[in-house]
């Protein structure tokens, strides 16, 4: 087994510095909301975590679109860890919204079409998981899994349309406009910082499930080697 | 291209007289389709208020629920006896394949949606017929059976075949239902035309957006 | 008329075949036998164009795979062990279907004939459903020339059939290879097999490891060799992992 590769022990090592910064700044550095209090302190974590969703999303749909092309199983893992390591991100997302929207707009849920198109995303991604588990043939599980993430992705900005539609047509029951407050310089550096937290922790996860999915790889060629 | 057309058509032909001869796949579409218009009754204790305002929801749900039934079945029999090899076997092109399944597919929703509508209007003393209307059944049946007969081919080649359809067809249809259900309710209920152009852009957006990646993709979804 | 070089084909790591090279003259009738799991349904699914190779080079007719699939398709005719049939449709509408896939310039004519080859000219009008399984892969093989191939891939076609309807297919597979056309055929019963081949070869361990023509075996030698050829297999197989140990 190859050791931990240097680089990945540094980026390591650095993400997890940058995650205790990004979270003394949330905390510290950044002032007093002055309508929305101490919970509007979950908006920096919680669109960095939709953000990283959203590009762990885009990772799988560009994989899937090389995996076709190149035939290469390194993209099948890389699409399916990308979409692992998203759908736990999105779900935080999903979750911390819910935490805001109680106080600020007084009930847990609302159909709000970010909030609203995210729980549909992650129905996709999960039906792209239970494919997966349906298909003994890896080689076909990778064709599907990238077909079915290219069209998910393409989906996204359509069901997100649909919903911001309906609900500008329709009155909208509680008020609108996620980061409806003006952001003071310390609030947009220390969201500016969050973002660039979470794209890191996103990185690194990333390599360590594609290490693992190598790892596992090449287990089950040993395996297949002392079974021949 | 001629070829390309000749086989096309011979599919969608194929599929229609297998389906005249044996009835089995829209027989269980269209008894299916009434029985989710009585669930919905019951369910939803139509008085004439609620009704008014739920018709293109309780529509487009049944066209939804026993579409699937039809694209399941209808990839099914090219399953059962190998003969989704016997067509890749032919020397056509791949996407002929693709749209020779996906015509016939539309054909049988176009056939529910013809009984359902009447029926529909007759139960609950509406009239449905309405130029409108029916633009947008064709839009988003379209669109519909563009991606569930991409997606039922991928389906049928998994263990779970049966259920899988649906969870995989579901979410990807959702601006589909969005858009066909605003717009329904939209010419029900006589809206401006301002306020239903967006729909039906978005309708035909997604119709061409999915035909065109459908048509990239079905490639990779048949061929080993 | 087929020329195969270092073929490879994995399933994610699992390699089925392992740099098979294989050879067939034209008008040959070649008989692939092997034991379960050898590849012999994988490598004509190759030749059948329905599988990609992962590695190695596949000539049919002086064209190639995978990227002259389109031309391979109409020299080729497939019979498999599944009757590639629809059963709510009659005989005759099946190998219409089939010959509008095709492009047939008569289809009429050709479909009376194929018919008649294989005996099912007074069942024409009846649905396969109610055929016999002998009926169906009969009906089958006349699906597989109706466009008069030059190739015919045979993939273990007697699976499921009784002593009458097997005698009845050898019939029909006989007089199809009769015409001048190149024939490679899976099969683990060697009697049949026999019976019909003029080479047989023998598949395992992903490679083509014995191969013999009908003139140089005796039929009673068949099996003999077919279990000479799978022992010596399995020695070189140990003595190779021997010397990489």
């Amino acid at each position: 087994m190859q050791p931990k590769p240097r680089t990945l022990q540094i980026l390591d090592l650095v993400t997890v510095l940058f995650f205790l910064a990004a979270v003394g700044m949330v905390f510290f550095y950044a002032p007093l909301e002055a309508v929305m209090g101490q919970v509007q302190r979950v908006f920096y974590f919680h669109v960095a975590t939709a953000w990283v969703g959203m590009l762990g999303f885009l990772v799988a749909a560009i994989a899937g679109v090389a995996y076709l092309v190149k035939q290469d199983r390194k993209w099948d893992i890389v699409g399916l860890s990308a979409v692992e390591i998203s759908l736990v991100f999105f779900f935080i997302a999903i979750v911390s919204g819910s935490i805001w929207a109680k106080p600020s707009w007084g009930t847990w849920w609302t159909w709000e079409p970010r909030l609203t198109t995210a729980a549909i995303v992650e129905l996709v991604y999960a039906a792209y998981l239970l494919l997966r588990q349906g298909l003994e043939d890896p080689e076909r599980r990778a064709r599907f899994g990238a077909v079915y993430a290219i069209l998910g992705f393409i989906s996204v900005p359509l069901t997100f349309i649909s919903i911001r539609l309906f609900r500008t047509i329709h009155p909208v029951v509680v008020g609108s406009g996620a980061a409806a407050f003006d952001m003071s310089p310390a609030m947009l550096q220390t969201f500016l910082f969050s973002l660039w937290t979470f794209s890191l922790v996103f990185a690194d996860l990333l390599w360590h499930r594609i290490r693992l999915g190598r790892l596992a790889e090449r287990v089950e060629a040993l395996k297949l080697k002392i079974n021949d | 291209m001629r070829a390309f057309w000749r086989a096309l058509w011979a599919i969608v032909w194929k599929d229609l007289a297998a389906e005249v001869r044996s009835r089995e796949l829209l027989s269980s579409m269209l008894v299916f389709a009434l029985l989710v218009i009585l669930v919905f009754d019951f369910a939803l204790v139509l008085d004439v208020k609620a009704r008014h305002s739920v018709t293109a929801g309780v529509l487009w749900v049944t066209f939804a629920f026993a579409g699937t039934l039809g694209l399941n079945r209808s990839m099914a029999q090219e399953k059962d006896r190998g003969c989704m090899d016997g067509l890749l076997l032919a020397p056509v092109d791949r996407s002929a394949i693709y749209f020779g399944k996906a015509i016939g597919n539309l054909f049988f929703m176009f056939i529910v949606e013809a009984v359902v509508l009447p029926v529909y209007s007759l139960l609950y003393n509406t009239n449905l017929f309405k130029p409108g209307l029916l633009l947008v059944v064709l839009l988003g049946s379209v669109g519909y059976v563009a991606v569930g007969t991409l997606l039922s081919a991928m389906a049928v080649q998994t263990r779970t075949r049966d259920v899988l359809l649906p969870i995989l067809l579901f979410p990807l249809v959702i601006p589909v239902l969005i858009a066909a259900v605003n717009a329904s309710t939209a010419f029900l209920q006589g809206w401006e035309l301002a306020e239903i152009s967006p729909w039906i852009n978005l309708l035909l957006g997604y119709d061409v957006i999915f035909i065109a990646g459908a048509f990239m993709v079905f490639d990779y979804i048949v061929e080993e | 008329m087929i020329a195969v070089r270092k073929l490879v084909k994995r399933f994610g790591l699992k390699a089925v075949l392992r740099g098979l090279d294989f050879e067939v003259a034209p008008g040959e009738f070649v008989a692939l036998l092997g034991p379960n799991g050898a590849g012999k349904t994988t490598f004509l699914r190759i030749l059948a164009s329905l599988t990609r190779p992962t590695l190695g080079e596949v000539r049919i007719g002086g064209y190639r795979l995978p990227h002259q699939a389109a031309a391979v398709r109409r020299l080729l005719g497939v019979v498999s062990h599944q009757p590639l049939l629809y059963g709510d449709l009659t005989a005759e509408e099946n190998l219409v279907f089939f010959a509008r896939m095709y492009d047939l310039p008569e289809p009429h004519r050709r479909i009376a004939e194929v018919l008649d080859l294989v005996g099912l000219a007074s069942r024409r009008r009846d649905l396969v459903r109610t055929f016999s399984r002998g009926m169906q892969q009969r009906l089958a093989i006349g699906r597989a020339v109706l466009h008069d191939p030059s190739v015919m891939l045979f993939d273990e076609p007697h699976t499921g059939l009784d002593q009458d309807a097997c005698t009845m297919l050898d019939t029909v597979l006989r007089d199809v290879a009769a015409r001048g056309r190149t024939v490679v055929m899976t099969s683990h019963d060697l009697a049949r097999a026999g019976d019909l081949a003029t080479r047989f070869d023998v598949l395992s361990g992903g490679v083509v490891c014995a191969s013999v023509q009908r003139s140089q075996v005796q039929p009673d030698d068949l099996l003999a060799f077919y279990r000479r050829a799978l022992e010596d297999a399995r020695l070189s197989k140990t003595a190779s992992q021997g010397a990489v140990v």
